[in-house]
């Protein structure tokens, strides 16, 4: 015990008499017997040895520190401490030599968060002598996150070693946050140019601090030109606010105008070659989102191994079962109907009904939740806050690949020239010999399926429910009447602007506003051009 | 309902009925009133008001332990069937005469229930939990005063008249852009379910001002009786039987008439009957502004039997559910409506009670089955019994070129 306190009197009498970086040997010692302090009882007597070895500021603490961040720490009734690796060997704390020694012998130290405080920002410090550079930018972003005082200096040494722009950027910001502090004028208006520039909105409260005003009315910042430079970057926080705000909801109303894009594209088609409207549309999107919690269900069960890999076996699955599900009911029910779109109406309705009572008593009436694959779980952050989730951006590349698809399907091949020629005349298409209920089934098959492929979508950015149909059926319809019936250009457009509008017009007027601000421009718009944007022309209008 | 067999309008298209239906022009109201059906359907019209008037709230008058004592429960139950059967009555006038298939009357019902909701909300004055002048829910949200668009509501006149007023209004804009567009067939539809669906989303909100999710509830007095009165559910009741046979007949005296000749022409041609010098614009505004309104006066009826009324009466599954009825009990046929509201919702709330599991089910079946082989529904299939035992109707040999796809059998 003696020789322990000691040696860290020792210690701190060396860092007050060496500020400068010790020669090689004397650091070495310094550092060993720092890091022996990491296992002193006293809680404060572990703290102020923390702070030392961030002073002194050699990454070779790096192992010991984390290993106490994470526990994995040991003392030994002598006091010295080591590290305990994954394997269960206990390897010394500077050279990471394996000692041989009873565990039962060792104690843990205890942490608290008083520690944590200290020890998170020294380790984050001395990573930033890490070579790798992603490493050194979380850590200068921890920095900017919780910045102290006392680590300027260090910060500053490694802004001047630090090559990679990226973590230079991230460095300077944290500088610039302790500099707001400082008493040179030049260096606090230069460090709030600094702020502004960076564009890092988590800073604004700083910047805020600097223009508020006191009760009485005088401003806290007695310096004028301190208070207009913090003017100034926060004009620029806002603007880059803004930016972030138009560029988020451009996005997210794309990727809502995806997702409806999907549920309309079959129903445009079918409403377009058949004139009948199916109201059980929007289960096929539930079903196709059932298919796939199904299909992950199994990967977790029998292939756990494999499980990234679900979505290729839930896609064609719940491709085939929405399929499979509109051929029957073309077949069972709706070829009975043509010509009686209201009556078509009314019995899809009822189908929905069945089906959703059906998927209630076999899954619950709960959500249900399906897990993303790990690779597209995430988000790519483009800027400051605007976080792209991976799920959503690879549902507008599926959507953009499904409606190639669909148009190479319509355009390429004999049944998108029968479904084409149906469409525009079905008398005369029967009398060239195109068997128009075979074409009706087919159609049908593929809408649904269709239907289905959004619903694996679906199923990837939330929740899956009976009801989940439900939700988009209404707006799909919008869509159709908006964008036009058997053609893809129409639904495209009619859909991504749609879901671009709704969310336009959600900040401004609220989303229960703007949806209704949605509806009437839809009839508005009708007024204009009652065909819609669809390009049904001629004879084939008025029918 | 047999004997409705032959007075009745047919829902086949372009079939004359016979001349001596139609009223002349001359003759006093109760000549005119006379001719709207025959003998044998006056007669059962009376018996059918005198089992809903006199005897079943007789028989709720006798002591409980009778045995011919009729339940207190049933009395808001066959109520709120008297309006279910007024809103088949709407949306038949509109669906079966005209063609145009709404799936917003839940809105306009909704619409009326909440002008009355308001009244009762108003009526009860300050023995609300909070002990105010304002109803409840404001105090809970923490407004200070009435916004201005519940002024007047403590008025039951002004209530009432809102009640048919404001779906009606709401219809008259909706239907003047509408159909100028000439928006009809599925697009009229679908546009209808997306303006219920935003319609039920703006009262789901709290800013709204009508309660929000929770909607208005927690009635205590209608006109000074208590709503919790037997007597009050027996009124309500008897006012709804009376109210129902009243709109019966005005609407049967509408169809019969020239202006629903003209209707019926809407739906079975338009485009002929433009070239014929017609508008069918302003018939067909006419007459859903007309439906809109009579559906007002449903939810009004409605409220204070149930007491409450909230946005998730506004589904667009209710509406739905509403076209439902007409094509179980036959649309085209005003009794057929009636049959068919109180048909499907016997089945609803002895079903949802009996098998709860099992309801959606048989609704669905309802909605496939009668539109696959019960087009004129129940109506016309006890006409095709009658008619079987008379004669083998020859069916018209010119449908085919009939140009509105709502109605015609053959495809168009």
């Amino acid at each position: 015990m003696n020789v322990r306190s000691f040696l860290l009197c020792l210690s701190a009498l060396l860092m007050l008499s060496l500020p400068s970086p010790p020669g090689a040997s004397a650091a070495g010692e310094d550092l060993a017997s720092l890091l022996q302090g990491l296992g002193a009882k006293s809680r404060r007597d572990v703290r102020q040895a923390i702070m030392a070895l961030g002073t002194l500021n050699d990454p070779a603490a790096l192992p010991a520190l984390e290993a106490l961040d994470d526990r994995h720490l040991r003392v030994d009734k002598a006091g010295r401490v080591y590290i305990k690796a994954e394997d269960g060997s206990l390897r010394d704390t500077l050279s990471g030599e394996t000692v041989e020694l009873e565990a039962a012998t060792l104690r843990t130290p205890r942490i608290n968060n008083a520690i944590r405080r200290a020890l998170r920002p020294v380790i984050a410090q001395l990573q930033l002598h890490a070579p790798d550079a992603a490493v050194r930018l979380a850590a200068a972003e921890e920095l900017t996150k919780r910045p102290r005082p006392e680590m300027m200096g260090p910060l500053q040494a490694a802004l001047e070693r630090e090559t990679e722009a990226a973590v230079r950027d991230v460095l300077s910001v944290a500088v610039a946050q302790m500099q707001l502090q400082s008493e040179d004028q030049t260096v606090r208006l230069a460090a709030i140019r600094t702020i502004g520039e960076s564009g890092n909105l988590g800073l604004r409260p700083q910047l805020e601090a600097l223009v508020a005003t006191q009760e009485d009315g005088s401003f806290v910042e007695a310096d004028p030109e301190v208070r207009e430079a913090a003017e100034a970057a926060l004009a620029s926080f806002e603007r880059t606010q803004f930016l972030i705000n138009s560029l988020g909801n451009l996005f997210y109303g794309a990727s809502l105008g995806s997702v409806l894009l999907l549920a309309a594209l079959g129903l445009g088609i079918t409403f377009g070659l058949m004139g009948v409207i199916n109201m059980a549309h929007g289960e096929m999107l539930m079903l196709g989102a059932y298919a796939s919690y199904v299909v992950q269900g199994i990967f977790q069960e029998s292939f756990p191994a494999l499980f990234d890999w679900y979505l290729a076996v839930a896609v064609p699955a719940a491709f085939g079962v929405c399929l499979l599900t509109g051929m029957i009911l073309e077949r069972g029910v709706i070829r009975f109907l043509y010509g009686r779109p209201l009556e078509t109406l009314l019995a899809t309705w009822g189908i929905s009904l069945v089906l959703i009572q059906s998927v209630r008593l076999i899954f619950g009436a709960q959500n249900v939740q399906v897990a993303n694959p790990a690779w597209l779980s995430g988000g790519v952050e483009v800027l400051y806050g605007v976080v792209l989730p991976y799920s959503r951006l690879a549902i507008l590349l599926f959507v953009a690949l499904v409606v190639g698809l669909v148009w190479l399907i319509l355009q390429r091949t004999r049944l998108g020239l029968q479904v084409r020629a149906v469409t525009q005349n079905r008398p005369m298409a029967s009398c060239m010999g195109i068997s128009a209920g075979r074409v009706d089934m087919w159609t049908f098959g593929l809408g649904s399926g269709i239907a289905g492929l959004g619903g694996v979508a679906l199923s990837q950015i939330g929740n899956v429910g009976p009801e989940l149909g439900r939700l988009y059926i209404v707006d799909s319809f919008m869509v159709v009447v908006l964008g036009g019936v058997g053609n893809i250009a129409g639904t495209v457009v009619g859909a991504l602007s749609l879901g671009l509008v709704n969310k336009l017009l959600e900040p401004v007027a609220g989303a229960v506003l703007g949806k209704i601000g949605v509806l009437i421009f839809i009839v508005l718009f009708i007024q204009q051009r009652p065909q819609g944007l669809f390009a049904l022309k001629g004879r084939l209008a008025e029918s | 309902m047999v004997s409705s067999s032959l007075s009745e309008t047919s829902p086949e298209p372009l079939v004359a009925d016979p001349p001596a239906e139609q009223p002349e022009q001359s003759g006093s109201v109760l000549t005119t009133l006379l001719r709207l059906h025959t003998r044998g359907e006056w007669s059962l019209i009376g018996l059918l008001f005198f089992l809903g008037v006199i005897v079943i709230p007789g028989l709720n008058l006798l002591p409980a332990d009778s045995a011919f004592h009729f339940p207190d429960y049933l009395i808001p139950l066959l109520g709120k069937f008297m309006c279910y059967a007024l809103v088949a009555l709407a949306v038949d006038l509109i669906w079966g005469y005209a063609g145009i298939l709404s799936l917003g009357h839940g809105v306009f019902f909704a619409l009326g229930g909440y002008a009355m909701g308001m009244y009762l909300m108003r009526a009860i004055g300050t023995e609300g939990v909070y002990r105010s002048e304002l109803p409840d829910f404001m105090v809970f949200l923490d407004w200070k005063e009435l916004p201005w668009y519940w002024y007047g509501f403590s008025n039951f006149g002004f209530a009432l008249g809102m009640a048919l007023l404001v779906p009606g209004i709401l219809a008259y804009i909706f239907g003047f852009f509408a159909f100028r567009s000439r928006i009809r067939g599925v697009y009229f539809s679908i546009i209808t379910q997306a303006m219920t669906y935003a319609l039920m989303l703006l009262f789901f909100r709290n800013d709204t001002g009508f309660g929000g999710n929770n909607g208005l509830t927690d009635f205590k007095r209608l006109l000074g009786f208590s709503l919790q009165e037997p007597t009050t559910k027996l009124g309500l009741y008897v006012t709804s039987v009376v109210v129902l046979i009243l709109a019966y007949l005005a609407c049967r005296y509408l169809v019969t008439s020239k202006l629903g000749r003209v209707l019926m022409a809407v739906r079975d041609a338009e485009s002929r009957l433009m070239f014929c010098g017609y508008n069918p614009h302003s018939y067909k505004l006419f007459l859903w502004t007309l439906s809109a309104m009579l559906c007002g006066l449903a939810g009004a009826l409605y409220v204070p039997q149930v007491g409450i009324i909230n946005p998730s009466e506004m589904q667009p599954a209710n509406s739905i559910e509403m076209a439902i009825w007409v094509a179980v009990g036959g649309r085209g046929t005003l009794s057929g409506a009636l049959l068919g509201a109180f048909l499907v919702n016997g089945v609803k709330s002895w079903c949802t009670a009996a098998f709860p599991y099992l309801w959606l089910y048989i609704l669905g079946a309802m909605f496939i089955v009668v539109t696959l082989f019960l087009p004129r529904g129940v109506a016309g299939l006890l006409r095709r019994q009658t008619e079987k035992r008379e004669r083998v109707l020859p069916r018209p040999a010119d449908a085919g070129h009939v140009s509105s796809l709502s109605n015609t059998g053959e495809r168009g």
